[in-house]
């Protein structure tokens, strides 16, 4: 039965509605591959099998009964920042350890609805400050990838790195994830999987552990760019109980797979080509354009000239906003709480020390740095302005194309504990994904070719705003003129 | 703006965290790479640039002003470090 698990999640839904096996069947062997794999991958930090079993069980009644769902007995990891209903919720921080919502996230809610089976919550960089998932208060997650030159361990980026190991390693037909920075692209492109970040204000944030709030956002990761579509379809709603939730309609976005991209406007920015790039990034992506263009697109040149400062301006933002959100922490409502404290004061800080990890800590500080009296003008509010000025690239570069080709990440993946010595190198990773998250706009990582290791590498084709559609029939384009089948060898 | 040991033992108490004294000089320099890093950002030129709070171009929804939620005590004192009859328990402040 062990071949269920490596099947796309369009596939297993289509089996699952033919009957050829059942949810039942479908998640004991995800379970089984989790048993066997999660003590070298770590990928989950709770397993609800159980539950799991429960809601496949419902499943196949529903499917029985002719009443099933979109989603309908797919088993799926949940990332482990969307709160879940009487499930530990921790955000990968020891600040949460314990924590038990007593409510569901919308983005969760909706998968249930959907028929969704929850496998179990997955790993993530603490509080989703990371690029490798080494923050996490549960230890690092392991890469299913292998480099050809090293058996060292690599990390499959992050934050969303248990959702890219698992998806990777079949242990769940999909997973849900977040990003802030390129949470869920990076991840992907290290794992020779897709990630989707729509729009903007299209999935609710309501019941995310929140950590920049105008840039977090909800997405999928998957094996496919139809499984993404797919996926991301459920994940969307509009949403009372989230004040910047779009009130728009969720398209079917599996009817733009396989959409010929014939005279579709492909942009590539002369500002991605970036000092010291790898000769493989750069020779992928002149592939991506050949590919496109043999599908017939038009490659047009275009130029985002404040790309260089998204980084800084995100390293001020995201802080800022994070500092402020984090304050909720303070050990009297829910989370950890200090023991042995003098005073008040001495209680919060107390309590923050301990529950914190050492990233977090970094970035709270910093955000509390750029927001004191003197500095807020020099450092947040000229940041917003840069943001503007990102933003305003991409509305001019609408004007000559319809999507926007870049690589996803400056390398392949690398080994745990490669680039902690200097923070920048780390936040070097999202360079070419914070863009989207500044402008608020649509982008996905599509797997698309190995390095000289064996390596998966990652593009991305970034949309208009709401315009997942054409980004989505870019994206497919690309998946199919690459043709991209490698699978790491397992070795867990 | 070279940031020293004091400053930072300023920020951290502002985002309330006891850093150890071992942690102070450390963290100063990593913030200060950090800030000489996002000091590019002053190249930028934001003459008459409205600062970007958010993407979302929508006015704030209002909805009736209403009660519609409510009556769950114990769902919101589940997690509570410490509760005792229907209230959160906190050490206490004022001697």
């Amino acid at each position: 039965m062990s071949d269920l698990t490596s099947l796309t999640l369009k596939a297993a839904l289509d089996g699952l509605k033919s009957k050829a096996f059942s949810s039942a069947e479908l998640t004991q062997a995800f379970l089984a591959n989790i048993e066997a794999a999660n003590p070298r991958l770590n990928a989950y930090v709770e397993v609800t099998a159980d539950r799991a079993l429960e809601m496949a069980r419902a499943s196949d009644a529903r499917i029985a009964s002719g009443e099933a769902g979109a989603l309908e007995g797919a088993p799926l990891g949940i990332k482990d920042l969307f709160c879940t209903d009487g499930v530990q919720t921790t955000a990968g921080s020891n600040m949460l350890r314990g924590f038990v919502p007593p409510y569901e996230s919308t983005v969760t809610a909706n998968l249930w609805r959907d028929g969704a089976v929850m496998l179990g919550k997955l790993n993530m960089d603490e509080f989703a400050m990371g690029s490798s998932n080494e923050t996490s208060a549960f230890g690092p997650v392991v890469n299913p990838w292998k480099s050809k030159a090293s058996n060292a361990d690599l990390t499959p980026g992050g934050s969303s790195g248990g959702s890219a190991s698992a998806v990777a390693a079949d242990l769940c037909l999909a997973a849900t994830a977040s990003d802030t920075g390129g949470s869920i692209r990076q991840p992907a492109a290290f794992t020779g999987t897709v990630g989707v970040k729509p729009t903007y204000g299209r999935a609710s944030r309501y019941g995310m552990v929140a950590f920049a709030s105008s840039l977090d956002q909800a997405g999928p990761i998957a094996k496919t760019v139809e499984d993404a579509a797919l996926l991301l379809r459920s994940m969307c709603s509009f949403d009372e109980k989230d004040s910047t939730s779009l009130e728009v309609e969720t398209p079917d976005w599996t009817a733009a797979v396989g959409k010929s991209v014939k005279g579709l406007r492909v942009g590539v920015p002369a500002e991605y080509v970036m000092d010291g790039m790898p000769a493989e990034i750069l020779n992928l992506w002149e592939q991506g354009q050949a590919w496109l263009k043999d599908a017939g697109a038009e490659i047009v040149p275009i130029s985002l000239p404040h790309t260089k400062y998204a980084l800084p301006a995100y390293y001020i933002v995201a802080p800022a906003e994070a500092s402020s959100n984090l304050a909720r922490y303070d050990g009297m409502r829910f989370g950890h709480r200090a023991e042995g404290a003098k005073s008040l004061g001495d209680l919060y800080e107390k309590t923050r020390a301990e529950g914190f990890g050492k990233e977090v800590q970094r970035r709270l500080t910093i955000g509390a740095y750029v927001l004191s009296a003197g500095f807020y003008d020099a450092f947040y509010v000229r940041a917003l302005k840069v943001r503007r000025r990102i933003a305003q690239d991409f509305d001019e570069a609408w004007k000559a194309c319809d999507v926007v080709l870049t690589p996803s990440t400056p390398s392949a993946a690398f080994a745990i504990g490669d680039k902690q010595i200097d923070p920048i190198t780390m936040y070097l990773n999202d360079v070419f994904t914070v863009t989207a998250n500044l402008a608020g706009l649509p982008g996905v990582s599509v797997p698309a070719g190995l390095d000289a290791g064996g390596l998966p590498l990652g593009l991305q084709v970034i949309g208009r705003a709401l315009d997942e559609a054409t980004m989505f029939s870019a994206a497919a384009a690309l998946e199919q003129a690459a043709g991209f089948t490698a699978r790491p060898e397992k070795w867990w | 703006m070279a940031v020293d040991s004091a400053t930072v033992k300023k920020a951290a108490h502002l985002a309330r965290i006891a850093l150890p004294e071992e942690r102070l000089e450390p963290m100063a320099q990593e913030l200060n790479g950090i800030l000489a890093w996002i000091e590019q950002l002053n190249e930028v030129d934001v003459e008459g640039v409205e600062p970007m709070t958010s993407n979302v171009e929508q006015p704030l929804r209002l909805r009736d002003d209403v009660v519609t939620d409510g009556a769950k005590v114990e769902a919101v004192l589940s997690n509570a470090p410490k509760a005792a009859d229907g209230f959160f328990v906190v050490p206490k402040v004022v001697e």
